[in-house]
């Protein structure tokens, strides 16, 4: 789909709109005033004036999955006390790591230094029918083993926080690329009424290694403001500038919003300009927001046993806690949900480190597949796992690991894919992916075939190019869907 | 792809297969055929030789002329059937067919047909439009250049201009595209009333004089060279480089000649004698994104930097996109990979730290602060120049300190470090032993811990023990200690000799003395001093009385223990010296220790001094016949930082420097240019990987395709970025003039003559009206570069002028309005809507330049940065009312308001911004605290500057905000609310109380809240039209 074709379509939905409001522009603002009143006009108004519909409409292929909730584990977690066992590691621990593993390879901070064998500092066991093998500090999460698709072959081009994050988002690592929230967003459009399409939610560990994230990370980069993420913050209003001024009821708020809207009618029925149109439903979509917005954070009416599932208090701002809104938001259609996760950047202690993010996030991410399995949503709901790079069988510092990218393990669940598999391996110290290699363009070709997309026709022209989110390269993971 | 149909085209295809020739003009390659191979062909069969396919290339009409390596031609000219480019277009045979299937590229029968016609015409092709210097069209004597172009292309398409828009609507124009502020209402009276034929002229050379003009100006180019506070990448900290963007806005005030603003940006400090200001322009360089975080490679960012550069110069002046060359030749346009890693090795010679924090750069003071600065320097060299002597009454008391520090070093040389066998923590530590025999303790860091410390083989009859204990960056404070604040308390020292098969024997000790010992904060200490004697007295008052040293950490310090017995250790014997530190709260424990043995007895004695530091003892240890003048030069001034004669003379100038270092500090610094003496040598990476260290090494050099163009001589001298940015505004040059006027255009028409303002190849729009866009670069750069000589020209020209209101028709013809046949509308950018929310309120602080400033922010916007955290600080005062363009630009989290309305986050150069229509904008406007705020004051301003009748009040904020009388419906809407909620808060005043106290400004006193109340949601109601935020 290209540019020019969007724009085709942008325009026939202005058209619509435009046929729609505009009709004897002086019937509109009625119309528009009419639907504050009434919260079912509008939700019907908003609808059908300014619901995106995508670019890929219909979808390249029958959809597996309708949404993505994908859980970034912010740091860079270690696969080797998490899910990628290396029992020889653990014979090498001590010994130099043998050349031929790291030559020509990218090092971050042991740049220079003497690589030592670091053996994994917790211990794995079998989980489910599969027996797939897990640190056993992931019992909930193995509860569910057989449900997930264990990635473990992943590869970065990238070795730092920032830019590795930036390419497992964008496909770039150049900043001002859209991120894939909003790739998704333009390609499919979103089924959420009053709520924005792709929704990020951040949640801080107790560790302490919180590196920070830029919004660029859920930025639409060259795509229009409209697909761009917004971030629903835990504190302070969720959305920036969503309460209304100290002062000002929300009877009152209506008010000056439907003046508003009545003088950009009257001034349209003169000017006749086909932005005012979309104004006006922008302000009754920002109206409606500052009511949906507030009750879709407010989990606190959840019943008792989805809150005890979690393990979670309402508004917390746990990762639990954010779990749970992904579940909300999934229901209410938004179509893409990211939550970070933060503290997994075990330089030192990593041991220690994985202990506290374990007990932060295994139950949460059971909770998370079971309550959608319950709803049966977890069939058209893909969940994605995954750090921005693993770390290092090399010890650094004497009890921590360094950021490592040439291979690691993810893992997904729900929307398609294969459950109860394990895909790819690393070689026998856990440092490189040898066996089906999966770089983040695979990945996102993956994740765009399974919500029906093929990932070559998902495009954009920018500066003469086709840009897309795998750039030029990537290839379905056929084998895990 | 970016072909589109003129009518014209579309009217020749309906005839092409009839019998009348007469009405179909040639195909133009540029116009028709190049967009059309270079969106569907040139990827397989372009300029890009490593993936040219089957041996043809269609970018170069020679070769698509010669047989493939199939044998077969793809263009015969005048002959569309024996063309086998024409045969594969058509073909139903699938593995023929071109493009290919998997290119997702199709033709349309009417863009076949286009081609086939092409070819039969002769198949003729043109140098690419942007790369042929621009051609000045003829103009006939008295007509003006830009509307006669433009009228000439309405002629053409039989359509007629758009009268002249009204006097109201054109100052409002006016005052936006030029100062980025709405008119005052009494100026749009005025000038309505002004009947002078010169009014409008008049009306814009006051703009073009007025200071807010630079600032306007400015907003475009900050875009496109992506200036912002920080610097972008992870811990996106904040950089000195705004004196930068004020440079910027005196650049366009004084409306400095272009070419000499390029040659100042790339190469201020390359100029003769450079200015301040020429220096501060060269912050251009600086303006990257960098990066502080750890591990980051070197040779990874450096590749950055360098792509990122080159990306600049593209966007900046050459509309090239370069930055695809990085990883290959370029698909679509004649750029090497080569020709790009040539253009970064301009700017190898730019000094910066790769990774880390970067320089607080070069002062950048007023002219006060500049006669300051140099007065501080001047008494810090005369105190410098006394204190350094000669002083010949100081001779006596030099050699004697000499001799002294003789004595103390000889007494230091009696000790021998001594490692540990084996160094223990009871606590849980880890004690590492190091090659300079020194201990340093990691790890974990309980409150209270002893070290255990093992020696074997140590000197016969040995006399004491020293512990130093010794700084260490990786300690709190440098440490020796682990406390916070680098402390530590040793509460006792206890020593014995282990040997196997009998019991140990207890080694005693007859004295404790120490380099220093803590007298603060004894009030439990029993002792009333943290002292030595207190880690040997078997802890008779308690064990946690011990040696600690505060204030005098961060330094070496040293206990001696004097043995009551000679001790020799006999074969298997061990001595153990155990530390204990008893004294809890907060790791008062050792950080990084050595001990040291004696067997002269004359090194337990009170020494005159303790030993000298190291580089003292590196003078005395030179034997007497060695030493020369540089020698005794070198003594005297480590005498001179010792001596008590000259402690007044040393604080006179360490005050001397501190008074200059605080003046410093409140002297605006910028990120300039400086050259390295040796550039960084620059490679070309094979695509564009880092780690492969095995391509070419480049010079700098211009793309080759335009360096025939435009020449460059430099004879044998490696060419410099002030090369580069004189080649960029040569007279034949034929990219800058254009690129510039294209944005240029945009500013004022809301697009440019070509569209696409970033990519001036192939893939880019040919210009809709190229004769125009020529003419704008001609008259560009042969009036000197003179960039308000251009805009005047373009605001004076009757396109500028008309009405902005479009009729069914013209929306229906020309929905983009490319042809100009009216003005455009648009909402305002980012800036100008704070800024013109902040006007009519009577707030904004039209003050121009200076620091970037803070407005409010929702809390906690900040909480995903980190190294460090941070907090915003809203800014107070007149700092919380400056217009946009000063509003603080945090790469990674821009200000949400301005966010919300499509400002750029500058990560990348960007030639222009969205314009989008999102609902966050309305939250903004209405909720957003400045806005609220704003409309407050506004409110204000109705009821004490406004007449007293309230439908006359209504009127009056109107014109305010709108600069036009209402109609009488919305004048009824407006009253009703009005009406309404000045009810409404009557009853409910607490709402009233707490509605009024937002924002910092006070309302004025004596207004009843009520009604300010009311007015306030009148005057939101305003800030927010859709009509407020849109310049039509």
């Amino acid at each position: 789909m290209t540019y020019e074709s969007e724009v085709r379509q942008y325009r026939q939905q202005q058209q619509t709109r435009r046929v729609f409001l505009g009709r004897a522009a002086q019937g509109m603002g009625a119309l528009a005033l009419g639907s504050l009143l009434r919260p079912d006009l509008l939700s019907a108004a908003a609808a059908s004036t300014d619901r995106w519909t995508g670019v890929v409409n219909p979808t390249h292929f029958p959809p597996r999955a309708k949404r993505v909730i994908w859980l970034t584990m912010a740091g860079g977690p270690s696969h080797l006390e998490t899910f990628d066992h290396k029992p020889k590691l653990a014979e090498m621990h001590g010994q130099p790591m043998p050349e031929s593993f790291t030559q020509g390879k990218q090092i971050a901070q042991l740049q220079g230094q003497k690589l030592v064998c670091y053996g994994p500092q917790l211990k794995f066991r079998r989980f489910g029918k599969t027996g797939v093998e897990l640190c056993e500090l992931f019992p909930q999460i193995g509860s569910v083993a057989d449900e997930i698709c264990w990635v473990r072959s992943m590869t970065s081009e990238a070795i730092n926080h920032d830019p590795a994050h930036m390419f497992m988002n964008t496909g770039s690592q150049i900043a001002g690329r859209p991120s894939m929230g909003s790739w998704v967003v333009y390609g499919l459009g979103s089924d959420a009424e009053n709520l924005p399409g792709f929704v990020v939610l951040t949640s801080l560990g107790q560790g302490g290694q919180n590196q920070p994230i830029a919004a660029r990370q859920w930025a639409a980069g060259l795509l229009p403001s409209r697909f761009q993420g917004v971030h629903l913050r835990g504190k302070g209003d969720p959305v920036m500038y969503l309460s209304t001024p100290p002062g000002v009821t929300r009877e009152r708020q209506q008010n000056v919003v439907q003046a508003v809207n009545a003088l950009n009618a009257q001034h349209d029925a003169v000017v006749d300009d086909p932005e005012i149109a979309t104004r006006i439903a922008q302000y009754e979509m920002a109206f409606q927001m500052q009511a949906s917005v507030p009750e879709l954070m407010d989990a606190s009416k959840e019943p008792a046993h989805v809150l005890d599932l979690f393990g979670c208090k309402p508004g917390d701002g746990s990762f639990a806690s954010n779990c749970l809104l992904a579940r909300r938001l999934a229901e209410r259609g938004v179509r893409f949900i990211q939550l970070y996760h933060k503290d997994w950047d075990h330089h030192g202690g990593v041991k220690h480190g994985v202990e506290l993010k374990a007990a932060e996030v295994d139950r949460a991410c059971m909770a998370l597949i079971t309550d959608l399995q319950q709803r049966d949503m977890l069939r058209d709901t893909l969940i994605v796992w995954a750090g921005e790079f693993g770390r290092t069988p090399m010890s650094q510092g004497g009890d921590g690991r360094d950021h490592h990218n040439a291979g690691f393990t993810i893992w997904m669940c729900g929307g398609g894919v294969r459950p109860g598999t394990v895909f790819g391996a690393t070689d026998e110290l856990g440092y490189s992916a040898v066996e089906n290699p999966v770089d983040v363009h695979d990945l996102h070709a993956t994740v765009l075939r399974l919500l029906g997309i093929e990932h070559t026709r998902l495009s954009l022209k920018f500066q003469g190019l086709d840009v897309r989110l795998t750039g030029i390269a990537g290839k379905v993971i056929q084998d895990i869907i | 792809m970016s072909f589109v149909f003129h009518s014209r085209s579309l009217a020749c295809l309906s005839v092409l297969t009839g019998l009348t020739a007469f009405a179909a003009p040639k195909v133009e390659f540029n116009r028709d055929i190049r967009p059309l191979l270079s969106d569907n062909c040139f990827a397989c069969h372009g300029p890009d030789t490593q993936k040219v396919k089957g041996g043809l290339r269609l970018d170069v009409r020679d070769q698509a002329l010669k047989p493939a390596k199939s044998g077969k031609v793809a263009l015969v000219p005048g002959r569309p059937s024996e063309s086998e480019l024409v045969r594969r277009l058509l073909t139903t045979d699938a593995d023929d067919l071109m493009p290919p299937a998997e290119s997702h590229k199709t033709l349309t029968a009417s863009q076949k047909e286009l081609l086939q016609r092409w070819i039969a015409e002769g198949a003729e092709y043109q140098g690419h439009w942007a790369y042929t210097p621009p051609v000045r069209p003829e103009i006939p004597p008295g007509a003006a250049a830009i509307d006669y172009l433009v009228r000439q292309r309405l002629t053409e398409l039989g359509w007629s201009p758009s009268p002249e828009a009204d006097r109201r609507t054109l100052i409002r124009r006016l005052s936006f595209d030029l100062l980025g502020l709405p008119p005052k209402p009494e100026d749009v009276r005025a000038f309505e009333l002004d009947t002078a034929p010169q009014a409008y002229e008049r009306l814009v050379d006051r703009m073009l004089a007025s200071p807010h003009y630079g600032e306007r100006m400015a907003i475009g180019w900050l875009d496109v060279v992506r200036f912002a506070d920080t610097i972008g990448y992870h811990s996106d900290t904040p950089r000195n480089i705004w004196p930068y963007r004020d440079y910027v806005i005196r650049a366009f005030n004084s409306n400095k000649p272009f070419d000499q603003f390029t040659r100042e940006q790339l190469a201020g400090d390359l100029l003769p004698q450079p200015t301040l200001d020429q220096k501060v322009a060269s912050a251009f360089n600086r303006l990257l994104l960098t990066t502080e975080e750890g591990g980051a490679q070197e040779k990874d960012y450096e590749s950055r930097y360098l792509t990122d550069r080159v990306r600049a110069v593209g966007a900046v002046w050459m509309g090239q996109t370069l930055g695809c060359a990085q990883c290959h030749d370029h698909k679509f346009d004649p750029l090497s990979a080569r020709d790009f890693y040539s253009m970064g090795a301009f700017f190898a010679d730019v000094k910066e730290p790769i990774i880390g924090r970067r320089e607080d750069g070069a002062f950048v003071p007023t002219e006060a602060q500049a006669v300051e600065l140099a007065r501080h320097a001047e008494t810090v060299d005369q105190l410098q120049r006394t204190f350094e002597g000669p002083h010949p009454d100081l001779e006596a008391s030099f050699q004697r300190w000499v001799a002294e520090q003789t004595a103390a070093w000889e007494q230091g040389n009696r000790w021998t470090n001594q490692a540990p066998a084996t160094a223990n923590s009871a606590g849980g530590a880890q004690l590492k032993v190091r090659d300079n025999r020194s201990v340093l303790v990691i790890g974990a860091k309980p409150d209270q811990d002893t070290y255990s410390l093992s020696f074997k083989a140590l000197p016969a009859t040995v006399v004491g023990l020293r512990l130093e204990v010794l700084p260490d960056d990786s300690l709190p404070a440098k440490g020796p200690g682990r406390a916070g604040n680098g402390n530590f308390v040793l509460t006792e020292v206890v020593a014995w000799v282990e040997r196997t098969g009998a019991n140990p024997r207890a080694v005693a000790f007859a004295s404790a003395r120490a380099s220093w010992e803590q007298t603060t904060l004894v009030e439990k200490n029993p002792y009333g001093v943290w002292s030595a004697a207190s880690v040997i007295d078997g802890d008779v008052k308690g064990n946690s009385a011990g040696w600690a040293v505060l204030p005098e950490v961060g330094k070496p310090q040293q206990l001696i223990l004097g043995l009551r017995e000679p001790l020799t250790l006999a074969e298997g014997e061990t001595l153990v010296v155990e530390l204990q530190q008893n004294h809890g709260n907060g790791s008062h424990t050792l950080g990084n220790f050595r001990l040291a043995t004696a067997t002269d007895p004359e090194a337990i004695r009170f020494p005159a001094s303790w030993p000298p530091p190291k580089e003292i003892a590196e003078l005395i240890r030179v034997p007497a016949d060695q030493r020369d003048a540089a020698h005794a030069q070198k003594l005297w001034a480590q005498f001179r930082e010792k001596t008590p004669e000259l402690a007044p003379l040393r604080q006179q100038l360490a005050d001397a420097k501190k008074a200059r270092a605080d003046f410093e500090a409140t002297v605006p610094r910028c990120l300039v240019t400086e050259q390295n003496e040796k550039p960084r040598v620059v490679r070309i990476l094979p695509r564009g990987n880092w780690l492969i260290e095995t391509g070419d090494v480049v010079a700098p050099a211009v793309p080759a395709f335009l360096a025939d163009q435009v020449p460059l001589a430099a004879g044998d001298r490696r060419l410099n970025r002030l090369d580069l940015a004189n080649w960029l505004v040569a007279p034949q040059n034929p990219l800058t003039a254009r690129v510039v006027m294209n944005r240029m255009w945009r500013q004022f028409f809301g697009q440019g003559v070509s569209k696409v303002l970033d990519d001036f190849g192939a893939q880019g729009e040919p210009p809709r009206n190229p004769a125009l866009l020529d003419w704008l670069a001609c008259e560009f750069r042969d009036s000197g570069w003179d960039v308000k000589h251009m805009v005047r020209l373009i605001v004076l020209s009757q396109t500028y002028r008309q009405t902005s209101t479009a009729s069914p028709e013209q929306l229906a013809r020309d929905p983009d309005n490319r042809e100009l046949a009216r003005q455009g509308r648009w909402r305002v950018e980012a800036e100008l809507v704070r800024d013109n929310a902040l006007s009519v309120a009577g707030l904004l602080v039209p003050v121009v330049g200076g620091p970037s400033v803070k407005p409010y922010q929702p809390d906690g916007y900040w909480e995903n940065l980190n190294f460090p955290t941070r907090n915003y600080d809203a800014s107070a005062g007149a700092d919380q009312y400056r217009r946009g363009l000063y509003v603080w630009w945090q790469r990674s989290y821009v200000h949400p308001s301005m966010l919300a309305f499509d400002a750029a986050t500058r990560e990348e150069c960007a030639a222009e911004r969205n314009r989008s229509n999102i609902p966050q904008q309305a939250l903004v406007l209405l909720n957003d605290p400045s806005y609220v705020e704003a409309a407050r004051a506004l409110a204000a301003r109705v009821l004490q500057e406004g007449p007293k009748d309230p439908a006359e009040r209504l009127k009056w904020a109107w014109r305010q905000t709108l600069a036009r009388e209402p109609l009488p419906v919305e004048l009824d809407t407006l009253s009703a609310l009005l009406k309404k909620h000045l009810t409404e808060y009557g009853q409910d005043p607490a709402a009233a109380a707490a509605y009024l106290k937002v924002g910092l400004w006070p309302a004025p006193a004596g207004l009843d809240p009520a009604e300010l109340a009311a007015w306030t949601d009148v005057a939101r109601t305003l800030l927010n039209l859709h009509e407020f935020i849109t310049r039509s």
